[in-house]
């Protein structure tokens, strides 16, 4: 064996051994968080609400708002970023312009999360008088979500072969027909991916909602579903505490007896439901794409 | 019949318009990429219900003549002089482009087929014209199969993608799908440069009956399809059209020695 091989299988070795490291300590962290957490978890844990000074309380207004929150700002996101990714990707022509929206969503997308939340108290909650609530928080987590959406779905459009916008075009088709018809469809695999990896960071997001969906979760009516009543489960403009932000507010200070195996109950199951939204995305985006090319 | 010999260095036949029907003809189109000339001198005249081919060696022009004839070069470059179908002058911007497009159909060198069914793929630019009536789409999408010799190998499986075919099925759903919107000219891209040699055969055999209904223009660049299947071939080398003639005159006699060259390998 000369020297250039053997220096590439130690290479080689070395990558191996940094690539098994890293799945190493993932998976001690997730065994950890499942071993700890999921025994204090059972249906009541994740339907009761959670209590203050007593032991027994559940996750389930939290959880509930986690959901909520993240539904209504995939709501305003999706629109928008489809919309500007859209632009970017099949408008916008190479010029400074272009340019200056792109380095924008990149910088955009690296603010730290904790920044985002104090820029949505400024505005929504102080200037809006919105005050700590669903809205704030929703839109909060829109402006978070917003460039990494857009991002992926840009990719995603990017990714579809030209060959399928000179199809359309080649058809008599607008350019505007055949993005809408041909090459959004045709990146919907990777749109679907991206909106739910996407969701996955939304759902397990504490520092952004911390002072805009607020840190208390008042006990919610749920025969109520009148979105104008405000402890209907609906109501926007009730203040929301999720379930990252709980984990973060019990460990700070929470005076509950059971307080650990709230926290690793709840923190078992945040990391279960990330880690459902990033295992499925790609699996679901390939199904839905099925059903949708074999339906006409 | 006239025949002129522009200059010596090139040959462009010319039906007389009397006794041919002309589809379609350019004059003085010249196709800049920016500020560079990329194809002129093509002065071409195409029969209706034939196949012209039209070779020459990589970068010569082909794509960018094809292109120009249905303006899929509208947004890519800038196109002069006279493109004339059916004797009227669709390189003017008042004409609808959309229109032009769906006359003068296009089929591409990789099967693109859309991410929908195959029934879907050929559904699609009729639905988005407002044709909704189921009977009237089933009709279509077995007439148009049919005639790109598909039928009998998709007719149980009208709803699967249309993705999840062979190149050269894919190929042949692509046609019908450009057949769907009713165009009378055909023009396709090094079609069958996808394609296994099977393949290749039965799409020949599927573009010769077509021709019927047809006029069909093809950019190739295996010599002995043209030969077998054109009934005209244009040679292009850089950029200007060399010989326009007879397919049988190009390949035994051709009049001009870059076009003898060319189709005789010696090229380069
Ligand atoms: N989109 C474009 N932008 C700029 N220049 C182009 C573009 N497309 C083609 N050209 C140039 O125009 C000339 C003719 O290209 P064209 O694609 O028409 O050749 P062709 O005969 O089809 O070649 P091939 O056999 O390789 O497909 C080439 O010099 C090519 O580099
Ligand atoms: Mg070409």
């Amino acid at each position: 064996m000369n020297r250039t091989q053997k220096q590439s299988q130690i290479a080689i070795l070395l990558l191996r051994l940094i690539a098994a490291l890293v799945v190493l300590i993932l998976a001690f962290l997730i065994g950890y968080i499942f071993i700890t957490g999921l025994p204090n978890v059972s249906w009541k844990f994740l339907t009761s609400p959670a209590k203050a000074f007593t032991a027994g309380g559940g996750i389930g207004v939290q959880l509930f708002n986690s959901i909520y929150l993240l539904i209504l700002a995939m709501i305003i996101s999706l629109p928008i970023a489809l919309g500007a990714s859209i632009y970017l990707s099949e408008y916008a022509k190479d010029n400074w312009f272009t340019s200056m929206i792109r380095t924008a969503i990149e910088i955009l997308s690296s603010l730290p999360s904790v920044v985002v939340g104090l820029f949505g108290f400024l505005l929504f909650v102080v200037q809006f008088n919105y005050g700590f609530s669903i809205i704030s928080g929703a839109l909060t987590l829109t402006i978070f979500n917003l460039p990494l959406l857009t991002r992926n779905i840009e990719e995603s459009l990017a990714s579809v072969s030209d060959d399928q916008r000179q199809g359309g075009l080649g058809l008599g088709l607008s350019k505007y027909e055949t993005i809408v018809h041909i090459v959004v469809p045709a990146a919907l695999p990777g749109i679907i991916s991206g909106v739910i990896l996407c969701s996955g960071r939304v759902f397990g997001e504490a520092a952004a909602l911390i002072y805009t969906a607020g840190q208390s979760a008042p006990a919610l009516n749920f025969g109520d579903w009148n979105p104008f009543n405000i402890d209907s489960p609906l109501s926007p403009l009730r203040p929301a505490e999720t379930l990252a932000v709980h984990i973060w507010k019990i460990n700070s200070e929470g005076i509950m007896p059971d307080l650990t195996q709230v926290s690793s109950g709840s923190a078992a199951v945040l990391v279960l439901a990330i880690l459902i939204f990033n295992l499925s995305a790609r699996y679901i985006g390939r199904k839905i794409f099925e059903k949708m090319t074999s339906m006409n | 019949m006239l025949n002129t010999k522009n200059k010596s260095d090139r040959f462009i036949y010319h039906f007389n318009p009397e006794e041919t029907e002309i589809t379609m003809q350019t004059k003085n189109l010249e196709v800049y990429y920016g500020k560079s000339l990329a194809m002129h001198n093509a002065d071409i005249q195409f029969q209706k219900n034939t196949i012209t081919a039209l070779i020459g060696p990589s970068g010569s022009g082909k794509s960018t003549y094809l292109r120009s004839l249905n303006r899929m070069n509208d947004d890519i470059a800038t196109v002069k002089g006279q493109i004339l179908y059916q004797g009227v002058d669709i390189n003017q911007p008042k004409i609808d482009v959309y229109e032009v497009r769906r006359r003068i159909g296009m089929v591409f060198q990789r099967p693109n087929p859309f991410a929908k069914s195959i029934y879907g793929n050929i559904t699609f630019a009729l639905e988005r014209r407002g044709v909704h009536d189921k009977r009237v789409l089933d009709e279509v999408v077995e007439k148009t199969l049919k005639q790109a010799a598909v039928w009998d190998q998709v007719k149980d499986n009208l709803h699967k993608s249309a993705q999840s075919l062979s190149g050269g099925q894919a190929q042949r759903v692509c046609i019908a799908r450009a057949l769907a919107v009713e165009p009378d000219v055909l023009l396709l891209d090094e079609p069958a440069s996808a394609l296994d040699p099977v393949s290749t055969q039965q799409l020949e055999q599927t573009l010769r009956e077509l021709k019927k209904d047809y006029t069909i223009i093809i950019v190739t660049h295996n010599m002995q399809q043209a030969a077998r299947l054109s009934d005209y071939t244009v040679f292009f080398n850089l950029g200007e059209a060399i010989e326009y003639n007879k397919t049988r005159k190009i390949f035994t006699r051709p009049k001009i020695e870059l076009t003898d060259d060319y189709v005789s390998g010696n090229f380069g």
